[in-house]
C-alpha cells in the first residue's frame, strides 16, 4: 500500500465511500424514475386512497395495503418496544458487565437468524396457536406483529444499550449521594437522559418492520383489505411489491414501483427522525 | 505471508476455471410455472442421465415469467400452463407436453365431501362464508387464493367463470404454500394443481366427480388446463432433445406416474 502514497489512499477510499451512496442515489433515482409517472398520470388522491387492488382491471388503490403496513409496524413497536428497551435498561444497569458480555452477542445473533426461519416459525407455531386460541385464519395483523416485533429486538437493545451506557457516570454518582436507590436513579436520571438515544432506537427498529417482507409474506395473509381486527389477514406494501413483482407487466409493474416509492418517503421519513433525535442529544451536551 | 496467499487463492481460482471448461455440456435452461417445476426436474434429472452431454436447469417463477425468460431468451424453454396464452406468446412456439387438474382441496378434518361449481364460484366470491352453507359444520370459511397473474389462479378463474375474489382471501404465493396453509387450517378451501395432492389436504368432488387422473382424461373433470413449452421459433438441437423426450412414451409415463395427464 506504500506506494499509493497518504493522498492516493485518501482518495481511494473516497471513491469506494462514494460508490457506497451513488449505490443508494442511484437506487432510489431509479425507483422513483419508474413509479412517480405512474403516481401522477393515476392520480397521487386516487392511488394513496383508495381500497380497489385489481391490477386485472386497472384498479391500483394501495390505501389497504398503507393501512395495513401501519398496524402490522405499531402492533410490532407495542411487543417490540417495551421488551427491547426493559432488556437494554436491565443489561446496562442490573448485570454484571461480564455478564453482559455474554448476553448481548447472544441478542445479537438474533439479527442474524435469516428472515424466512422467522416466517416460518410464524407460519408453523405462532398461526396455528392463534387460529386454535383466538379465532380468524391465522395468518393474521396479530401474527405478523409478533414475529416483526421479536426481529426488530437487535435493533432497538442495542441502540438502546450504546446509548444508555454512553450517559456519564457522575450523573448516576450524583443521583445515588442524594439519596436516590438503584432503581429511582435508573428511571428518573439514567434512562431520561438516554431518552433521545432510545427514542431513536425505536424509530430505526420501526424502520426495520416496516420494510421487512419475507417473513410478513408468510405470516400476514396477504388479503387485500382493511384490517377490522387484529386477526384479520393483510397485505402490507412490502409485501404487495414482492407478491406480484413476477408477473406483473406494464401499468401493473409502475404501480408496484410506485408502491416503493411510497414505501421510500416513509423510510426516509422514519430515518431522519431517527438522525434529528440523535442530532438534538449531541447538541444538548 | 499475505501475498503467498494471494498467489494461492489465484492459482485455485484458476484450478477452477479450467476444470469448467474441461466438460463442455450444453444447457437448456427451463424456467416458468411452479406447477410443472417439480415435474419438470424429475423428468430434467431422467433426461441427464440418459444424455450426459446436455445439461437442464428448471428455475420456477411462474408461467407469466416463463412468457418473458422465453420472450428474452434467458431461458430456451419457458413453461406455461394457461388455459389461454397471451397476445405476446404468440410468436413463441407452443408444444403441449401434458394437461394438469386444478383440484379444489380442503382440510382433511373437513365434512364436506363435494361442492358444485356454482358453490365454488360463490365461495371464491365470499357469497358462501360459511361450511354449513354447503353441508358442512358451521364454521366460518377461510378462503386461500393465489396472487394475480398466477397460472393456476388464471386458469381457475377462466373455468369457473365470473369470479371476484373476496377481499378477506388469503394469499399465497405458490402451489406449495397454498397446500402448507389448507393442511394448517381446519376452515381452508384452495384450489392447487392435481400432481401435488397429498394425504394433508383433501381434494372434493367438483359437480360430483373426483379430481384423479382417469376422470380428467376421459374429459368430466372440469378443471383442467394444458401445460404448454414455449420456445422461440421451432425447437432444435439440445432443446429439441429435451422436448422430444418429455414428449416420448417414457417421458409421458413419468407424467403420469406423477400425478399429471399425458398429452399422448
Amino acid at each position: 500500500m506504500k506506494f499509493l502514497g497518504e493522498k492516493g489512499v485518501r482518495r481511494v477510499l473516497a471513491g469506494i465511500a462514494f460508490s457506497a451512496i451513488s449505490a443508494l442515489l442511484l437506487i432510489a433515482l431509479f425507483i422513483i424514475k419508474e413509479g412517480l409517472p405512474f403516481i401522477i398520470s393515476y392520480g397521487p388522491i386516487k392511488f394513496l386512497l383508495s381500497s380497489d387492488w385489481q391490477p386485472q382491471a386497472g384498479k391500483f388503490g394501495i390505501w389497504p395495503m398503507i393501512v395495513a403496513s401501519v398496524w402490522v409496524t405499531l402492533g410490532a413497536m407495542l411487543v417490540g418496544a417495551p421488551l427491547g428497551v426493559a432488556c437494554a435498561v436491565f443489561l446496562t444497569e442490573f448485570v454484571p458487565r461480564r455478564v453482559m458480555g455474554v448476553i448481548k452477542p447472544t441478542i445479537e445473533l438474533l439479527a442474524g437468524i435469516p428472515s424466512v426461519v422467522y416466517g416460518f416459525m410464524g407460519v408453523m407455531v405462532l398461526a396455528p396457536l392463534i387460529r386454535s386460541q383466538l379465532g380468524g385464519p391465522g395468518l393474521s395483523v396479530l401474527a405478523g406483529a409478533v414475529i416483526l416485533g421479536v426481529m426488530i429486538l437487535p435493533t432497538i437493545i442495542s441502540i438502546s444499550i450504546d446509548s444508555i451506557q454512553s450517559v456519564p457516570n457522575s450523573y448516576r454518582e450524583g443521583s445515588l449521594a442524594l439519596g436516590a436507590t438503584h432503581w429511582q436513579t435508573t428511571y428518573m436520571v439514567t434512562v431520561p437522559a438516554a431518552k433521545s438515544g432510545i427514542i431513536a432506537a425505536i424509530i430505526l427498529g420501526m424502520g426495520r418492520a416496516i420494510g421487512e417482507t419475507m417473513a410478513v409474506i408468510m405470516v400476514a395473509g396477504n388479503a387485500v383489505k382493511i384490517p377490522i381486527s387484529a386477526l384479520d389477514s393483510v397485505r402490507t406494501l412490502t409485501a404487495n411489491i414482492a407478491l406480484e413483482m413476477g408477473y406483473a407487466t406494464g401499468q401493473h409493474r409502475q404501480a408496484l414501483f410506485a408502491t416503493g416509492v411510497v414505501l421510500l418517503v416513509i423510510i426516509m421519513i422514519l430515518n431522519s427522525l431517527a438522525g434529528m433525535s440523535i442530532r438534538k442529544k449531541a447538541g444538548k451536551r | 505471508m499475505n501475498r503467498r496467499y494471494l498467489i494461492g487463492m489465484s492459482l485455485m481460482t484458476a484450478v477452477l476455471m479450467l476444470a469448467g471448461c474441461g466438460q463442455k455440456r450444453e444447457a437448456v435452461i427451463m424456467a416458468g410455472s411452479t406447477a410443472f417445476q417439480p415435474f419438470a426436474e424429475k423428468l430434467a434429472d431422467q433426461f441427464m442421465v440418459q444424455n450426459p452431454g446436455i445439461n437442464v436447469t428448471v428455475q420456477g417463477g411462474g408461467s407469466a415469467v416463463g412468457i418473458q425468460s422465453a420472450l428474452s431468451r434467458t431461458a430456451q424453454i419457458g413453461m406455461a400452463d394457461l388455459l389461454q396464452l397471451p397476445e405476446e406468446a404468440k410468436n413463441l412456439t407452443a408444444t403441449e407436453v401434458a394437461r394438469d387438474g386444478i383440484a379444489i382441496v380442503v382440510n382433511p378434518g373437513n365434512k364436506v365431501e363435494g361442492l358444485t361449481v356454482q358453490q365454488v364460484r360463490e365461495i371464491f366470491n365470499g357469497v358462501i362464508n360459511n361450511w354449513k352453507q354447503v353441508g358442512g359444520d358451521d364454521r366460518p370459511i377461510t378462503v386461500v387464493s393465489r396472487e394475480a397473474g398466477s397460472g393456476t389462479r388464471t386458469s381457475f378463474e377462466q373455468i369457473v367463470g365470473d369470479i371476484s375474489l373476496a377481499r378477506e382471501a388469503l394469499i399465497q404465493d405458490s402451489n406449495g404454500t397454498i397446500r402448507e396453509t389448507v393442511a394448517n387450517d381446519a376452515n381452508a378451501i384452495g384450489y392447487l394443481s392435481h400432481g401435488l395432492i397429498n394425504e394433508k389436504i383433501k381434494p372434493v368432488k367438483l359437480d360430483g366427480v373426483e379430481c384423479t387422473t382417469e376422470e380428467v382424461v376421459c374429459g368430466k373433470y372440469l378443471l383442467v388446463r394444458p401445460v404448454f413449452l414455449l420456445t422461440q421459433g421451432q425447437p432444435e438441437g439440445a432443446v429439441k432433445q429435451v422436448i422430444d423426450y418429455m414428449l416420448s412414451a417414457e417421458g409421458q409415463e413419468t407424467i403420469k406416474n406423477s400425478g399429471l395427464i399425458p398429452v399422448k
